[in-house]
């Protein structure tokens, strides 16, 4: 008789790589949901021009680099950093922005280094930090929640302005700093923080719309926890290493510095806590290592956000600690069993 | 009663599959017409056959032996002809043959005759030695020679003797059927070694999915007490059974990296291995037979049987109701558990002593085909379910790499290659395999490396020792040399300008100018003797003119 000579075990994975993918996806849906509701369909039509190249560039690098395409796009890792990095444009970007920031995603920042598993950085947050050197303009323009509810812009409207057949700039008038935005700026005339608060960009906690936004990211997040598909490390490091920081300064001069709880729901520090940082490729592999890693982004937010030139940090902050990832891992190293030193 | 027990890192909780081969309770195997017996069937030293092709063997008798300690003899399971003593396929991780004793069995299953003494009053050093005549080896599947571990046990003094009943491999249930079936062997077997090893506590470590072994022995306890002796009945979690694992669990300490459970007092030893004892020392009956369980969804009544060594696992599958599917191509034999078995090319391979399953397994139920999978993304559930504490993705990357040296950094040779960590991999990467080849090349390199270090160190050796011979020839040369000079220094002048040879041959000149040669046989002659010589002379030049 004939077998085939396997090494054991002989018992398969309880989560295969796409399933992890698909739960990652699922994920997002509440959080992209809020941010349909409040910035209309023009962060759909991110979503989807970006899956779309994203898959042709993951092809296109794929065949360049003989590999098999078919199981590569089968597991779904391309859709998901596509998705992510979908997430970080301003809505109504257009379409050729978008092509560009997946192209820098999916070529510079993963196939370069050898495809998925190889990457040092987060690729989303490559291709987005690309495209904010590279066009500040368009990587700013944000207006104002509410402005394009899917009501008031239909799908024609919002798919000319992603392909640039009507010009979105006869609604510059309603465009709007984030609430982030708001802070640096109040904060470099010397307004004091109580007064910055005043304008009407603040909703309740971190601003109308975007704290609902940032709710729907905390509800994928506890479900990719429940689901075990992260651990709480890194989200949890995260969020203490910025909400610490935000503490200590908001103690020291209450004035000068936003509170700490409008730091951790305002920008994209909770789909940064829970989506981006929990890369599994870009992150700390040691349980203590994930900490270092957490708080490192978490403190990091936290001076881009108060020092820096940039409203917000996660991007700049999760590069920078990808960087750290090595030696954290090669520090971190736990006990291994019956070694007592 | 301890009812808190502590905790390993990581492991799994399995589907166990051990219902299945639980539903018929213990069978009888019976006799196959031919019983294919490895002359080595343990880890350690080979034996050599002591039968030759044709003799007639008994049940017991000896037909296998060495005299080095870490070996184990082999007895005749039963009665005979000895066929043919060659290469057999063995089962064996590397599908190779092996030397193996062919016994035509006569059914008459007749035994050689034993004296069976009283062990009343036997010291330990009998008994280990009783044992290792039994070729009794650790049944737990790893088949080390038990007498020497008794012996080194013995000597350092156990504090801690721990029985292990843990059988956390999925669809395994020999031990389980051992234990309900031979509970009171067991407990004399453990009599045994708590005379042998002296310890101050026993601890019989069973996973609670088994609760009929549990109360079986608990039974058997009651009714042959033993001091300071529990049964505990632990939490079912892959790889409690794992000695390194267990102890952890039982005693709450750690085997020290580098060293043995002895080192630390500790003493673990199988169920199975104890019911051999007990027969071994009771009715002086060498390990002839196991129990050993036929299970997986590839065998239509999958349970367990006694069998005798030697008898060919294609039998036993016939008694396991034969192959469910009729396709050889369809599925896939096993031998041992799921998680740490190997792979079985052939189902001609005979039953030895470390058989302690056989898994049969529909092609379509195997997850791993062999070839693509996922790239690793360094989610680390390896390291999370990792009872050994290491990190496999880091380890992956050194062996894939072939960075030996940096393996062994990450404790490569920790790894108990559980299959754990391939287990969760959600890329699907064959870990444990990449972890086995990086060791047997490390052991491979370092063979080559001791092989040519003593090359070199021997060349070395011999370099100086040539340089040194020299150097004291030389010294010899100069000491003889400057003695002569001494004795006579007109013959010994300055070497580097007088040519020995040279000065030789004026010595010989010399002393030829002094003394004018002479025939010696002339010299101290008569005048008649002379004058006869003279006359003879005269004849000679006669002659010659005569004839010219």
């Amino acid at each position: 008789m004939t077998s085939v000579l396997v090494s054991s075990p002989y018992v398969g994975p309880s989560k295969s790589l796409r399933h992890l993918m698909i739960n990652v996806l699922v994920a997002l849906i509440p959080g992209t949901l809020a941010y349909f509701w409040f910035f209309g369909l023009g962060v759909l039509i991110n979503i989807v021009i970006a899956i779309i190249f994203a898959l042709i560039f993951e092809a296109l690098v794929l065949r360049l680099r003989h590999k098999p395409i078919k199981p590569h796009l089968a597991d779904f890792s391309a859709i998901v950093s596509a998705w992510l990095f979908a997430l970080c444009l301003p809505m109504h970007s257009p379409w050729w922005l978008v092509v560009i920031g997946m192209g820098f995603t999916m070529i510079a920042g993963k196939h370069v280094y050898g495809g998925l598993g190889f990457n040092p950085f987060n690729p989303a947050m490559v291709g987005y930090v690309a495209l904010l050197i590279s066009f500040p303009k368009e990587m700013t323009t944000w207006y104002l929640p509410g402005t394009f509810s899917a009501e008031s812009l239909g799908l024609a409207d919002s798919i000319a302005y992603a392909l640039e057949l009507a010009d979105i700039r006869q609604w510059d008038a309603l465009s709007s700093a984030t609430p982030l935005d708001q802070y640096k700026t109040g904060l470099q005339q010397n307004l004091l923080a109580i007064d910055i608060r005043q304008s009407p960009v603040f909703g309740s906690i971190a601003g109308v719309g975007w704290d609902w936004i940032a709710g729907g990211w905390l509800i994928g997040g506890i479900w990719l926890l429940v689901t075990r598909t992260i651990n709480w490390h890194i989200p949890t490091a995260v969020l203490t290493g910025l909400g610490v920081s935000a503490v200590i300064f908001y103690l020291i001069s209450p004035e000068s510095v936003a509170s700490p709880v409008f730091h951790l729901f305002a920008g994209s520090i909770i789909i940064g806590a829970f989506f981006i940082a929990t890369d599994p490729v870009t992150a700390a592999t040691t349980n203590m290592g994930r900490i270092y890693y957490g708080l490192m982004i978490g403190i990091l937010v936290y001076i881009i956000r108060n020092w820096g030139g940039y409203p917000d940090g996660v991007a700049f902050a999760v590069l920078l600690a990808n960087m750290c990832v090595p030696l954290i891992d090669y520090y971190t190293q736990p006990r291994i069993y019956g070694d007592h030193e | 009663m301890i009812s808190k027990f502590y905790k390993f890192h990581g492991g799994l909780h399995l589907d166990d599959h051990k219902a299945e081969s639980l539903t018929q309770g213990l069978q009888q195997a019976g006799l196959p017409e031919q019983l294919f017996l490895p002359s080595k069937q343990h880890i350690g030293d080979t034996n050599k056959p002591l039968v030759n092709v044709g003799d007639r063997v008994l049940r017991g008798q000896l037909i296998a032996g060495s005299s080095s300690p870490i070996s184990a003899p082999i007895h005749a399971p039963t009665s005979g002809t000895i066929n043919a003593i060659s290469a057999y396929p063995v089962p064996h991780p590397s599908g190779q043959s092996d030397t193996c004793i062919v016994i035509d069995v006569d059914g008459r299953d007749e035994a050689v005759a034993v004296e069976t003494s009283l062990t009343d009053d036997l010291p330990p050093s009998e008994l280990i030695k009783r044992i290792r005549s039994a070729g009794i080896v650790g049944l737990g599947g790893a088949a080390f020679p038990t007498s020497p571990k008794h012996s080194r046990g013995n000597d350092l003094g156990i504090k801690t003797l721990i029985i292990n009943g843990a059988e956390c491999e999925p669809y395994i249930t020999c031990d389980d059927m051992l234990m309900q079936s031979y509970a009171g062997d067991l407990i004399r077997g453990i009599g045994y070694l708590q005379r042998i090893l002296g310890p101050e506590q026993t601890l019989i470590g069973i996973e609670d999915n088994k609760p009929d072994a549990i109360k079986s022995i608990r039974a058997a306890l009651d009714s042959i007490k033993l001091e300071n002796t529990q049964v505990l009945a632990i939490p079912t979690i892959y790889p409690s059974g794992g000695e390194k694992q267990l102890v952890r669990i039982l005693t709450g300490k750690e085997v020290p990296k580098g060293k043995l459970a002895f080192d630390i007092g500790l003493f673990c030893q199988n169920v199975a291995t104890c019911v051999a004892i007990a027969r071994a020392l009771d009715q002086n009956q060498p390990l002839i037979s196991r129990i050993i369980t036929i299970s997986g969804d590839g065998v239509r009544r999958p349970g367990n049987w006694e069998a005798r060594l030697g008898t060919p696992i294609r039998y036993l599958i016939e008694l396991a109701g034969g192959y469910s599917n009729a396709d050889s191509n369809a599925r896939h034999l096993v031998m041992g558990g799921p998680m740490m078995g190997f792979s079985l090319t052939s189902d001609a391979v005979p039953l030895v002593k470390a058989t302690n399953n056989i898994l049969v397994m529909q092609r379509q139920t195997i997850p791993q085909a062999p070839g693509y999978h996922d790239e690793c993304i360094r989610c680390a559930r390896c390291a999370e379910v990792c009872p050994a504490q290491l990190l496999p993705q880091q380890l992956y990357w050194q062996a894939r790499a072939k960075n030996y040296d940096r393996s062994e950094e990450y404790h490569l040779f920790d790894c108990i290659e559980c299959g754990c960590c391939s287990t969760v991999c959600p890329s699907q990467i064959p870990l444990v395999q990449y972890f086995r080849a990086a060791k047997s090349e490390i052991r491979a390199h370092k063979q080559t490396q001791f092989k040519s270090d003593r090359a070199r160190v021997r060349f070395e050796f011999r370099e100086k020792r040539l340089l040194l011979k020299k150097q004291q020839d030389e010294e010899r040369k100069r000491l003889k040399h400057e003695a002569l000079k001494k004795k006579n220094p007109k013959v010994a002048g300055d070497k580097n300008t007088i040519d020995p040879v040279q000065a030789a041959l004026e010595r010989v000149k010399a002393r030829k100018q002094d003394q004018p040669v002479e025939a010696k046989n002339t010299t101290n002659l008569t005048p008649e003797q002379l004058k006869k010589i003279e006359e003879a002379d005269a004849r000679r030049r006669a002659a010659r003119e005569q004839h010219p």
